[in-house]
């Protein structure tokens, strides 16, 4: 009896701390988890007795990197239950905090955390040394969405200037005016990033996949939308909860989400992708088809080309709205509280964020519970895992185990964001 | 000559007792308004340190160091020509990037400035507050005249 184990114990290049484990008997893969050994960090509990408004600043904690996803979906929610929605420039404006945000962390984890799996480099520093073009095209594209979030609110990290019903202070035309001309240079540097990624080999590796995400009637989805899947989901955000169910499993400080009458599904960039692909404007399409790309993509690996073709999408979308935008009368929309539930969804870079508060008529919180995309996608990672694995005995430990890791990385898991939640153990029995 | 030849760096969390000691720092010397210099307080995307710095002649980073020394220890290095130990600044977080790594992809992207040099200043508390320890605000204060001199020594 032959038994092999694949263990790392802290994963590299994602966010948080998570393990990988895979036992491997006859040749059989036994055993597969994906685990976060994080200290829950009670997000949901301290929200209680806070006010409806300081949610957006609060949840906006969770993340470094998309901060600008908690606030957006944390205020959707409140508003949606006060019974106010936020139209016009407004609601472009969040779309562009929000394009800024897409465009920083597409292109730190495209560039930075991804590509050194594809050309085998520990990281990105090492990658630097034979790819210095490259990783300076990274670091301008990264600044640009930086900038963005900077002048919409306040600082790239924790913005300060949303709020719930709006902002604090809106921009004039002349200040996202001198926006125009990076993001200008932005997208043809992410035009180029996806002739580059499409040029690395990936592995074949295809998975019939539920891919849920946001769906618009006329929008390729960031700020709102309903929530579709492949497989016939299509509700409101209302009815998440009676849609997907969270477990709670031993190895695991995240929750582990599943659609109910079904079993695990992928959120991100290749879920949206393609529900959405019809959305995509031309510029995008163009880009995703002369890279190869079909209308719809199964391969995990190739998330990097989809990332790649979204950073165009952001770009495209940015220039629009900063094109069309005139200053709204006030920065924000008064949103007076009242008892209810409410429930906000929107595209975070890596995946479907639903949030769901309930407020007494003070406007202050009862109840919060967030469901954040790495917690969403954690058991399509175990079920890519137990599917590559058993795909690719033939390998060698230390190949396998990188292509392991690389698998998880695939879905640039935050795991700081999903803990309630990466180390990779494969074991040969 | 560049515009501004010599760029300070502060570095810290203004609400985390000693881990605004680099803040602090530039603020101090900020306060010399010297001709020239360009003071940045704060950096929150490590990445953003490598274009603080791009064109200056003289850049000087300030951060409090949790190496385990004596609280106060004051530790400098030219971190052109030298490499600076790992422990002294931990990373954080893998989505954005220490001052270490900062400076370690630079080096290999030939964006360091011409001169750069790292002040770590060790703390003793890191707890919720805006109080430096007295131990650890007294060093500051000898790191500012040391900036202060290295500054004009390089412009005379």
């Amino acid at each position: 009896m032959k038994s092999r184990t694949i263990k790392v114990d802290y994963l590299a290049r994602v966010e948080g701390e998570g393990k990988l484990y895979v036992k491997i008997k006859d040749n059989v893969v036994t055993d597969v988890r994906f685990s976060v050994f994080e200290p829950p960090r009670f997000f949901e509990a301290l929200l209680r007795g806070r006010r409806f408004t300081e949610a957006p600043d609060i949840t906006a904690r969770i993340c470094g990197i998309c901060p600008v996803a908690y606030q957006m979906s944390s205020s959707q929610a409140m508003e949606s239950l006060c019974g106010v929605t936020v139209p016009g420039p407004l609601r472009d404006l969040r779309r562009l905090i929000y394009c800024g945000e897409w465009i920083e962390s597409h292109a730190l984890h495209i560039y930075m955390l991804h590509a050194p799996d594809f050309l085998g480099y520990q990281d990105a520093i090492s990658m630097a040394k034979d790819h210095p073009d490259v990783v300076n095209r990274a670091l301008k594209l990264k600044k640009i969405g930086n900038d963005v979030m900077v002048l919409l609110g306040g600082r790239e990290i924790h913005p300060v200037n949303p709020r719930v019903g709006g902002f604090y202070k809106v921009p004039t035309k002349e200040s996202l005016t001198q926006l125009v001309e990076p993001l200008q240079w932005a997208l043809e540097a992410s035009l180029e990033t996806v002739r580059w990624t499409s040029s690395l080999s990936f592995p074949e590796f295809e998975r019939d996949y539920e891919f849920v995400s946001l769906r618009h009637p006329d929008e390729y989805p960031i700020t709102e939308g309903r929530v579709a899947s492949n497989k016939g989901i299509d509700i409101t955000t209302d009815k998440f909860l009676d849609t997907f169910e969270e477990i709670h499993i031993a190895h695991s400080t995240s929750l582990q989400a599943k659609v109910k009458a079904r079993d695990d599904y992928m959120a991100g960039p290749l879920a949206r992708y393609c529900n959405n692909f019809d959305r995509l404007p031309e510029v995008a399409q163009k880009a995703a088809r002369d890279a190869g790309l079909s209308e719809v993509c199964k391969n995990p690996f190739k998330s990097i080309i989809v990332r790649s073709v979204e950073t165009v999408f952001a770009c495209h979308e940015a220039l629009r709205i900063i094109e069309g935008y005139e200053p709204p009368e006030k920065p924000f929309v008064e949103v007076p509280p009242r008892a209810g539930i409410g429930h906000g969804c929107t595209e975070a870079p890596r995946g479907l964020l639903y949030h769901r508060y309930e407020i007494d008529d003070d406007g202050i919180i009862k109840d919060a519970r967030i469901i954040p995309p790495t917690s969403q996608n954690q058991k399509s990672m175990e079920e890519d895992l137990r599917f590559f694995v058993g795909k690719n005995l033939d390998l060698t430990d230390e190949k396998l185990t990188w292509q392991c890791e690389q698998v998880i990385r695939n879905y640039d898991p935050c795991i700081s964001c999903s803990c309630h939640f990466l180390k990779l153990d494969i074991q040969r029995d | 000559m560049a515009e501004h030849p010599v760029t300070v760096i502060g570095i810290g969390n203004p609400y985390r007792g000693d881990d605004r000691v680099g803040l602090y720092v530039a603020e101090q010397v900020r306060n010399h308004a010297l001709k020239g210099l360009s003071v940045v307080e704060g950096i929150g995307d490590g990445f953003a340190l490598i274009d603080a710095w791009a064109e200056s002649d003289l850049a000087i980073v300030i951060d409090c160091a949790s190496s385990g020394s004596t609280p106060g220890t004051t530790f400098r290095f030219d971190a052109v020509r030298e490499t600076i130990p790992g422990n002294l600044f931990s990373g954080l977080s893998t989505h954005s990037i220490s001052v270490n790594e900062a400076i370690d992809l630079a080096r290999v992207l030939n964006r360091l400035p011409k001169e750069l040099v790292v002040y770590g200043i060790e703390g003793e508390n890191f707890s919720t507050g805006l109080d430096l320890a007295p131990v650890v605000e007294a060093s500051a204060h000898k790191v500012v005249e040391s900036i202060l001199e290295e500054i004009e020594t390089l412009t005379n």
